[in-house]
């Protein structure tokens, strides 16, 4: 079976862009995808356009067919189909275009990310992103992700004896980074006294515990070991792709704050890799609240459950023992849905060629890249790296 | 009108707190479901109807501040995930209590309330929500 590769990956800038629409956006990271990669847009022959929300928030389904259309490639009649699954669905397209080229059925594949939220705001957009929870049982009852987020956070606390300012931390690192990401949401540093104070969203949680409402868009092009070598091309190996399930409800789930799916996919990323978790150099994991990123610590297998709280003070920065979110992950570099997954995949794809800036993590070998869907419905978690 | 069939269709089990429990593994869930997920198709045509006490236990809870657009008039809300005492978990608002006085392992009993106005319809829901006992 053929080896995966990443050729190229761009990306907008992510923030509330109110000027922009849908179709611009994903139209501008496919571009710059492609410019990157150095390839021909009439060479791809599969796309994959990931996304969470637009029915409901832009009125807009038939995604593949936009993306096809207002990227040119319409022209070329190649298939173009929507990956949704939830807010992981730029990891599980990413996954799709890893297992289309490891078959051998095509060569050259797009992933093409996109979000816009901003259409729709206030109230009435918190109802819309309750539709990722199941929307009889839980939304019905006034449960929101921030709401559920909390609860989980409450307990972990309780339960853990975890103080505030470990789940702070996270937000204190992810705006670090993002200060050196001219992509991200939120270029300004904040101080744990400011992540503490800021307004409540569902207590114990606050602003600053949460990641912000972003439109963004972001794209790469994933090739066949044959296709890297007719073009001459330098990619980034994809080592595994793995993704878990686990049940759409959180009070059906058997523990509040063990992410089962990150546990199972994180253990097969790393079985596919051939690598052991201390190998991994940084990761990319999906806080969209800050308690999730201590959560997904654990279940990822950085450290024991109930000990995130032992890395977030100084392993976890740029130049700590295992840098996490260096791109400023959801909290900072921002969380447009759809995009989310695949914008990771544009950060590791600029580490790992050592074009990351001024936020460059040193020596860096392995990449873990965490994309979650829901409040742990579901994870997909690659590997990349490894030249 | 599809949204009107959507928030009617639960009704029973929301009003009554009925849930399904395998006949294969005496395993209780709610919300109810067709298939049990341990037994699989062992399960298939022997989940029966109970009706639950409607009595159970805090996990844990938060007090919602950021609200969607159907429960703007009862900002700040006390949302729960509550065990009940025939195993499953559920998520329900605690009512008629302060905030201060809610702590995760209080019991708390089920009531009938009207829950939200939901969608464009308008139409007013009505289902459980808990008080401390
Ligand atoms: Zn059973």
């Amino acid at each position: 079976m053929s080896d995966v590769y990443i050729v190229g990956a761009g990306e907008t800038k992510f923030g509330e862009l109110w000027e922009r629409s849908l179709r611009e956006l994903a139209v501008e990271a496919g571009l710059r995808a492609i410019e990157n990669a150095g390839v021909y847009s009439r060479d791809v022959q599969v796309l994959y356009g990931s996304n969470s929300l637009a029915g409901i928030i832009n009125g807009q389904e038939n995604i593949g067919a936009l993306l096809s259309d207002f990227s040119g490639i319409a022209e070329n009649n190649i298939p173009a189909i929507r990956i949704e699954a939830s807010t992981a669905s730029g990891g599980a397209a990413v996954r799709q275009a890893y297992l289309a080229v490891k078959s051998g059925e095509y060569d050259l594949v797009m992933v093409g990310g996109v979000e816009k939220m901003t259409d729709v705001f206030g109230t009435e957009l918190i109802d819309l992103t309750s539709s990722v929870l199941d929307r009889e049982w839980e939304a019905f009852f006034g449960a929101t992700p921030a709401a559920l987020a909390a609860i989980t956070a409450r307990k972990y606390m309780t339960d853990f004896n975890v103080e505030k300012d470990a789940l702070a931390m996270m937000s204190v690192n992810d705006h670090a980074n993002a200060s050196k990401n001219p992509d991200a949401q939120y270029k300004n540093k904040i101080t744990l006294e400011q992540a503490l104070n800021s307004v409540a969203v569902a207590e114990p949680l606050n602003m600053m515990d949460c990641s912000p409402v972003s439109d963004g868009a972001a794209a790469v092009l994933v090739a066949s070991e044959n296709y890297v070598k007719r073009h001459k091309l330098e990619g980034i190996k994809i080592l595994s792709s793995a993704n878990a399930q686990d049940y759409l409800a959180l009070h059906s789930r058997k523990s509040l704050y063990t992410l089962d799916s990150a546990k199972v996919a994180s253990r097969k990323a790393l079985e596919g890799a051939k690598i052991k978790i201390g190998d991994v150099s940084f990761a990319e994991i999906h806080d969209s609240y800050s308690i999730y990123g201590l959560m997904e610590l654990e279940d990822l297998g950085f450290v024991e459950k109930g000990k995130a709280k032992e890395l977030v003070y100084e392993d976890i920065k740029l130049n700590g023992r295992i840098p996490i979110n260096p791109s400023g992950g959801l909290k900072a570099k921002g969380n447009p849905l759809g995009a989310t997954g695949v914008g990771q995949f544009v950060e590791a794809y600029r580490q790992l060629k050592g074009k990351a800036g001024e936020r460059q993590v040193k020596d860096s070998r392995y990449a873990m890249l965490h994309n979650m869907g829901g409040t742990g419905s579901m994870s997909v978690v690659h590997i990349v790296g490894g030249e | 009108m599809g949204e009107v069939s959507r928030f009617w269709r639960e009704s029973v089990h929301r009003y009554r707190l009925v849930a399904h429990k395998c006949g294969n593994c005496q395993r209780t869930y709610f919300p109810p479901r067709d298939v049990c997920p341990i037994c699989h198709r062992e399960s298939v045509g022997k989940m029966k109807e109970v009706e639950m006490s409607g009595k159970g236990v805090i996990e844990s809870f938060t007090i919602v501040h950021e609200v969607p657009s159907p429960f703007v008039r009862q900002r700040p809300y006390i949302l729960a995930i509550v065990k009940l005492d025939e195993g499953p978990s559920l998520t329900a608002q605690i009512v008629d209590a302060d905030p201060g006085e809610v702590e995760i392992g209080k019991r708390v009993s089920a009531v009938f309330r009207k829950i939200a106005q939901q969608g464009t319809a308008g139409i007013i829901q009505y289902g459980y929500k808990f008080v401390l006992d």
